[in-house]
């Protein structure tokens, strides 16, 4: 099995082949993450390069070490202090990183479509880590292998995806990955934070919290991002958490046996209550273990055999 | 359309399996620090039959081990052909211990190369062993097995299946020839 493309763009352009193909190869790295020796020599001689140009410790750190771990070469640039405060385009900066020959670049930008531009003008293979309100297929990718490594399945579960749904990129690419996988999706959040047509998305929508999460063998908590606050999306922080928040009152509408995952970073006391954050049913730190077997899985698989 | 000519039956496999394993007990003088590997896939279900046997035959459980080698192969990066990850698991330690490393054909012996730099990132065997159900030549690397079922002249354009699975009744070696 080979996964035929240069790129991962997105989820909306994965078949449920391929995620199914990255899922279960990412599975088989999770044991090289457990060795004493945590390292393999697979990639040697590649070079990744971590282009950011939005903060970042997870996603970076995991690509870092996903790519250390198969013995690749890693770069981290990180654009507060490179060039692009001198005024370099985006292009140029791209052009010149080409130059230098490495064989992934994996970008954070928050432009929508930055990695779709940047695959077009370099040869490289691209990663997106995340474009703006776009998409972040890392990490639905690492959700979805939580979710079916806790459930044993995707098909058939019903997930609530609560917050921020019209800026979120982590909720539009588990939208994308989880209908597709044949999970049901109920989404939930102020009027302000839903995305326009959000039914052609093919989930259910809701305003009251407790109708998306009734039920639900999977509550994914979006992050508030509280830099919006002046933007009057929503009226006050003390609001939000009373209206939207996850508390234990609210996870007993779930089913019994219910998984809490956060993206993360948290803003505890808002979108979650810090009970529910570190109570049994919370798999956050998982989804973090298997982001490093997710990224080492996307790394093998676009290196080599070209 | 390929030719498929049957070159060990079940009945065969399960001798050589049984002659296997007294050899292993015999070189090694028993099973003290003895630990069994398979190679993914086609040696793991040799490498348990191996163990059952040894088992049977000292009364002792000799521990056992996967190894899937993919991510230690050299061409990786070259070849367009991309097996599918399987399963490295050992549950225990490699230092000072006996390894015999199982797998069903001994061809060109890269694969062997990979378990071995596999097996030394796990830690410091005493020593590594090769036992293997068929040995068909056209070696590429300096490597030897310690232990043969059954040695095959093959010609390079011929495929040597081991088709080994729970169902022993319908084991079988075949060699398949593309006419």
């Amino acid at each position: 099995m080979k996964l035929a493309r240069k790129d991962i763009l997105g989820i909306r352009d994965l078949t449920v082949e391929e995620i199914n193909l990255i899922l279960d190869t990412a599975e088989s790295f999770i044991e090289v993450s457990t060795r004493e020796i945590k390292k393999v020599p697979t990639l040697r001689g590649v070079t990744v390069m971590n282009l950011f140009y939005e903060p970042s410790t997870r996603t970076r750190t995991s690509f870092e070490i996903a790519a250390k771990r198969l013995s690749a070469d890693t770069i981290n640039i990180s654009t507060t202090t490179s060039s692009v405060v001198k005024g370099e385009t985006f292009v140029d900066t791209a052009k010149n990183l080409e130059a230098m020959n490495p064989d992934i670049i994996v970008l954070r930008h928050s432009a929508a479509g930055a990695p779709h531009m940047l695959s077009r003008v370099v040869r490289q293979r691209v990663i997106n880590a995340g474009d703006g309100a776009h998409e972040h297929p890392t990490q639905a990718l690492l959700d979805m292998m939580t979710i079916r490594e806790k459930k044993k399945r995707i098909a058939g579960l019903r997930v609530a995806i609560v917050g921020d749904i019209a800026h979120s990129r982590v909720a539009r690419s588990n939208i994308y990955g989880l209908t597709k996988m044949g999970a049901k999706v109920a989404v939930a959040g102020p009027s302000t934070m839903m995305p326009r047509f959000v039914d052609r998305l093919g989930v259910e929508a809701h305003h009251c919290v407790n109708d998306a999460i009734r039920d639900a063998d999977i509550i994914m908590m979006l992050r508030i991002q509280t830099e919006r606050q002046d933007m009057s999306v929503f009226p006050s922080l003390r609001e939000y958490a009373n209206l939207f928040g996850l508390n234990r009152r609210r996870v007993a509408l779930a089913r019994q046996d219910v998984i809490i995952m956060h993206p993360g970073p948290m803003n505890r006391g808002v979108e979650i209550s810090p009970d529910v954050a570190d109570g049994p049913y919370s798999v956050i730190l998982d989804q973090v273990t298997n982001g490093v077997a997710v990224r080492m899985a996307l790394l093998y698989l676009l290196s080599g055999g070209n | 359309m390929s030719k498929k000519r049957v070159v060990m039956d079940s009945e065969g496999i399960e001798r050589s399996l049984t002659r296997i394993s007294y050899e292993i007990l015999e070189k090694n003088k028993g099973v003290e620090d003895l630990v069994i590997i398979g190679i993914q896939k086609g040696g793991v279900v040799l490498a348990e039959r191996i163990r059952d046997k040894i088992s049977g035959i000292e009364n002792t459980k000799v521990p056992i081990g996967k190894l899937d080698i993919t991510l230690y192969r050299d061409d990786l990066l070259t070849s367009s052909r991309k097996p599918r990850m399987g399963k490295t698991d050992i549950p225990f330690s490699l230092d000072n211990k006996k390894v015999v490393l199982v797998d069903d054909v001994l061809f060109t012996g890269r694969t062997i190369r990979a378990a071995m730099d596999a097996l030394i990132d796990f830690g410091r065997p005493r020593l590594i062993q090769l036992a293997v159900l068929i040995d068909r030549g056209h070696r590429e690397l300096p490597i030897r097995a310690d232990f043969v079922g059954k040695n095959l002249p093959s010609s390079l354009w011929e495929k040597v299946n081991v088709n080994v699975t729970s169902e022993k009744a319908r084991d079988e070696v075949v060699i398949l020839e593309n006419t």
